[in-house]
């Protein structure tokens, strides 16, 4: 296997997260009953003309940034042409000429190391609708909800050389998109779709082999997979001596194999040319300044700030920063207790156990940093065990419940009244005389023994080191 | 009777907001007309009646509450040309494909006619998607001219003029990608009016070529053609193409005064092999303006060689992918039988559209397919800038330029059917002024010997839409509009 080297490009489509459609007003909710969020403009009646949302392009151009990519200075729009009965206007408007930006990098941590992976170019597009099959009523439906949503296409030079690769530089852009706030990147709805280009070469050579495109994958184990099996595929041909034919693939997850679509012959001429109805857009260096400084905080960098600020090991700020939904908890819990240690501490540990053990996912938390914070002083200040307070968190967690009120309806807190502990403790004594005449005479041991008696009388509902004091003072007293 | 339809859109205006007459009784007296002329002419595919006369009442409330007073218009019949958007009318672009298509929402321009109180009173006649220069390619039949039924009005705008000039309406709403409004103006002595690019909002036009089109008045005087100018101009949120200007004040250039204006003919249109009248008549106008005070010079303009060339190239290529929204899926035609998805596009298709519209769409797939994209797509966008700078280096010494608007007059209907560009008379004159986004007018300057009106055309600056309404003003005060004797 080691003679051949596998070199990979990845087409990423990222569905913006901006409240309305590319180019008219429609909502881009998810899950709307079919055709609910059209107008003429993205169904493409005769005479409706696009109007260019503003905030896809502030997405595309913070997204431009954060990959580190030269930006163009004019927005320009293309259109592809083609028949497809998703497309309602029988052409998408894209980039083709000109990009919104090229020429970034991403990197990514591998097994050998850091490693760079170019960045080609990024441009904008709008999405098409969906195809509803009735298989039973030998009938199709068009869904056009998801015309006209923004997408991103990121592009990445053929640096990639392992599915493992693949999969860490997917999970970097993933991260950066949530970061940035301009993608959920949520697979399982689309919101982020792969292409990958691969081909094969033997190890050592230059020149790049024939590739093919696997289309269409919405999962990071289908990556893998469509990877690992297409790679092997190619190796075969290449070592029983046969051509590799330049084509465009599916991928099949539950049989695991790739199936032709087409082949380069067969490839449209999409006979690209300038969009008409949207003008050219300049990007002044003003606009991107301002774009820049009001970019939120990317991981890289939270990693050293929290080693900074809060004096938390390395370790520990990657484990934090590995979902922004995580980080952002952190920063707003921490900045209402003040204790960064005590809530890295419950949420790397108890945090960390709960997801796991849910099978959740970070993005999916709803945790409100002011029950956890309330948690996590009402521990400090002796107001409950820790005992108590881990199974508190777990509610806190996955049900928003607020500590205070939760401990005085099941009656979880710590007795606090020394005056009443005391009689409690002396109730302890007096029924175990044989325990503190033991003790008197010189048997530690006994001590022990009236501790546990007393909070097993209190229910494990006191300080043990007050209670420890309070025996210590009757006991000599 | 006759005299409501016959009077200006202006003076009937006032007549109405003297209260000397009903918008109803004008609407009746329209349709009256329509009715008895309809037969000879056919310059409507669609006569909106029931929402004229609905429309009569609404509007006459409006005036008597006081609303209008600022309109100029209000009151006054419209016909709108067939590829504008009228909502719950139908818009059938005069294509087979179309036939039964009604929008659910008007064109911008169709909210600002119904603002100003206009009575939408039909859809208009044109070529099929407005491709063609005679209606000839209109599913609808061919619409004749009322100066003389034996020869064409025009197109594509020929519905809207030829309901003009038999007074089937007061004015009418034209589109104009390479001069489908000045040519039907021309051929049916009338005022057509083609603004700068984004001067009028295209949303709800159905499009042919998007980089061409513009929506623009036709009438039978500058006056009532200014007025429906300004009513129908201005910015549009929903059209990123239009100018950022939210309204123009246009009638205030109805001066006679034209002294010092600068005026530009070049030199390659006059020297087009025009017809002996046209000559004739064309020298004649420019004596008036030498007359009215203004100076006229000839100038080289050999950059506008090529515009035809250029106008096939791009307005093809557009209109390819304008028109693919037709595949017989959501709306429009879809063929009876068919096998499979790409049998549904092709019979759809290839029985909803005509000859000519299916010329241009494989011509303009052509330009722009690989290999050819540079060589004819690209090499057209580069000319097309040169003809723009060229306008703009004249525009440095004239406030307008003239030419005749068409070759020759109206062809007769039995002329042989032609899409050829070289045979297309007015192409040449026209197409550059569309491929620069410039405002134009064709305005009546005589007739010939059959008794066919004339037309002149006066190319502006970008947005100077005053110089032209200024110079076409004080030429009707010298050479006042003629009428056709209608039936």
């Amino acid at each position: 296997m080691n003679q051949y080297e596998t070199v990979i490009g990845l087409e990423v489509h990222v569905e913006l997260s901006t409240e309305s459609k590319i180019f008219c007003g429609c909502s881009t909710k998810f899950g709307g009953s079919p055709n609910s969020n059209i107008c003429p403009v993205c169904v493409g009646m005769p005479g409706a003309m696009p109007v260019l949302n503003k905030k896809v392009v502030e997405y595309a151009l913070a997204a431009a940034i954060a990959l580190d990519c030269k930006i163009n200075k004019n927005i320009i729009f293309d259109r592809k042409n083609y028949f497809y009965p998703d497309l309602p206007k029988g052409f998408q408007i894209s980039q083709f000429y000109l990009p919104i930006a090229e020429n970034g990098k991403i990197t990514i941590n591998t097994e050998n190391g850091v490693k760079i992976i170019g960045i080609r170019e990024i441009h904008i597009e709008e999405d098409a609708g969906k195809l509803v099959h009735d298989t039973a009523g030998n009938r199709s439906f068009i869904d056009f909800n998801r015309a006209g949503i923004p997408l991103i296409e990121i592009v990445s030079k053929p640096d990639i050389r392992s599915a493992a690769e693949a999969v860490a530089y997917l999970e970097k852009l993933k991260m950066i998109m949530t970061y940035l706030g301009v993608s959920d990147c949520k697979m399982q709805e689309g919101s982020l779709r792969v292409d990958i280009n691969l081909s094969v070469r033997k190890a050592g050579d230059n020149r790049l082999g024939t590739r093919t495109e696997i289309k269409n994958l919405n999962s990071f184990k289908a990556v893998l997979r469509a990877i690992e099996s297409e790679s092997k595929r190619q190796i075969e041909l290449l070592k029983e001596g046969k051509e590799i034919i330049r084509e465009t693939r599916r991928w099949d997850d539950s049989k695991n194999i790739s199936i032709r679509m087409r082949t380069k012959e067969e490839t449209q001429d999409y006979c690209y040319f300038i969009e008409p109805d949207l003008g050219p857009i300049e990007i002044f260096e003003d606009w991107i300044k301002e774009i820049k400084s009001s970019m939120p905080e990317l991981r890289d960098e939270k990693i050293i700030r929290y080693q900074k600020e809060y004096k938390l090991s390395e370790y520990d700020a990657r484990v934090l920063t590995s979902s922004k939904k995580i980080a952002d908890l952190f920063e707003k819990t921490e900045d209402l207790c003040k204790m960064p240690k005590e809530v890295a501490n419950w949420l790397m540990v108890e945090g960390m156990r709960v997801i796991n053990e849910k099978g959740m996912d970070a993005d999916e938390l709803n945790v409100q940093p002011a029950g956890l914070s309330k948690l996590i002083l009402m521990v400090e200040e002796g107001k409950i065990n820790r005992t108590v307070a881990k199974e508190m968190f777990e509610k806190v967690f996955l049900e928003n419940i607020d500590p205070e009120e939760y401990v005085k309806e099941h009656n979880l807190g710590l007795i606090s009244d020394e005056n009443m502990l005391r009689d409690l403790v002396q109730a302890v004594l007096d029924e175990n005389p044989k325990s503190v005449s033991d003790y008197k005479s010189g048997k530690t041991k006994a001590f022990g023994f009236l501790v546990g008696q007393t909070m097993k009388a209190v229910k494990g509902q006191a300080d043990p080191m007050l209670v420890n004091k309070i025996l210590t003072e009757l006991l000599n007293g | 009777m006759q005299e409501i339809t016959s009077i200006s859109a202006l003076e009937l205006a006032n007549k109405i907001k003297r209260r000397e007459i009903s918008v109803a009784e004008v609407v009746k007296a329209q349709l009256e007309i329509i009715y008895k002329r309809e037969p000879i002419y056919n310059s409507y595919i669609t006569v909106m009646e029931k929402e004229a006369l609905s429309q009569a009442l609404i509007v006459q409330k409006r005036i008597n509450d006081k609303e209008l007073d600022d309109s100029p218009l209000a009151g006054v019949t419209v016909a709108v040309k067939d590829n504008i958007c009228t909502k719950d009318t139908r818009t059938t672009c005069a294509s087979k494909i179309l036939r039964d298509f009604i929008p659910s929402y008007d064109a911008t321009v169709i909210e600002k006619l119904k603002n100003a109180g206009l009575i939408i009173i039909g859809k208009t006649n044109l070529d099929e998607f407005a491709m063609g220069d005679s209606t000839r390619t209109s599913y609808f039949g061919e619409t004749k001219n009322p100066w003389n039924i034996k020869h064409t009005p025009g197109g594509s705008s020929g519905g809207s003029a030829s309901a003009v000039a038999a007074e089937e309406a007061h004015v009418s709403l034209g589109t104009d990608t390479g001069g489908s409004i000045r040519q039907p103006s021309a051929y049916c002595g009338l005022v057509g009016f083609k603004p700068t690019y984004g001067a009028v909002s295209r949303f709800g036009l159905v499009p042919f070529a998007s980089s061409l089109d513009q929506i623009g008045p036709i009438s039978r005087n500058v006056s009532d053609c200014t007025a429906l100018l300004e009513i129908i101009s201005g910015h549009d949120p929903k059209d990123s193409t239009t100018v950022g200007q939210k309204s123009f004040l246009y009638r205030q250039y109805l001066i006679d005064d034209i002294k010092g204006m600068k005026i530009g003919v070049p030199k390659p249109f006059f020297e087009e092999n025009m017809e002996e009248d046209v000559r004739k008549h064309f020298i004649m106008a420019l004596e008036t303006f030498k007359d009215m005070g203004a100076q006229v010079e000839i100038f080289n303009f050999e950059e506008v060689k090529y515009c035809v060339q250029v106008y096939q190239v791009i307005s093809c290529a557009e209109a390819f992918s304008n028109l693919s929204r037709y595949d017989g899926v959501k709306f429009g035609h879809r063929a009876d039988e068919y096998a499979n998805l790409v049998e549904v596009y092709k019979k759809s298709r290839g029985e909803g559209f005509g000859y000519e519209v299916k010329r241009r769409i494989m011509l303009g797939a052509f330009v722009l397919s690989k290999g050819n994209y540079e060589t004819y797509y690209n090499k057209a966008r580069k000319i097309r800038r040169l003809i723009c700078e060229a306008y703009d280096k004249a525009f440095e010494r004239y406030d307008i330029i003239l030419s005749p608007e068409t070759l020759k007059t109206a062809p007769p209907l039995t002329e042989k059917k032609s899409s050829s560009p070289k045979k297309s008379t007015s192409l040449t004159l026209n197409s550059s002024v569309n491929l620069a986004g410039l405002p134009a007018a064709s305005i009546p300057c005589g007739k010939d010997k059959n008794g066919m009106p004339i037309g002149l055309q006066i190319v502006g600056k970008r947005l100077g839409e005053k110089d032209i309404i200024r110079a076409a003003y004080a030429f009707e005060q010298a050479r006042p509009c003629l009428r056709p004797d209608l039936i």
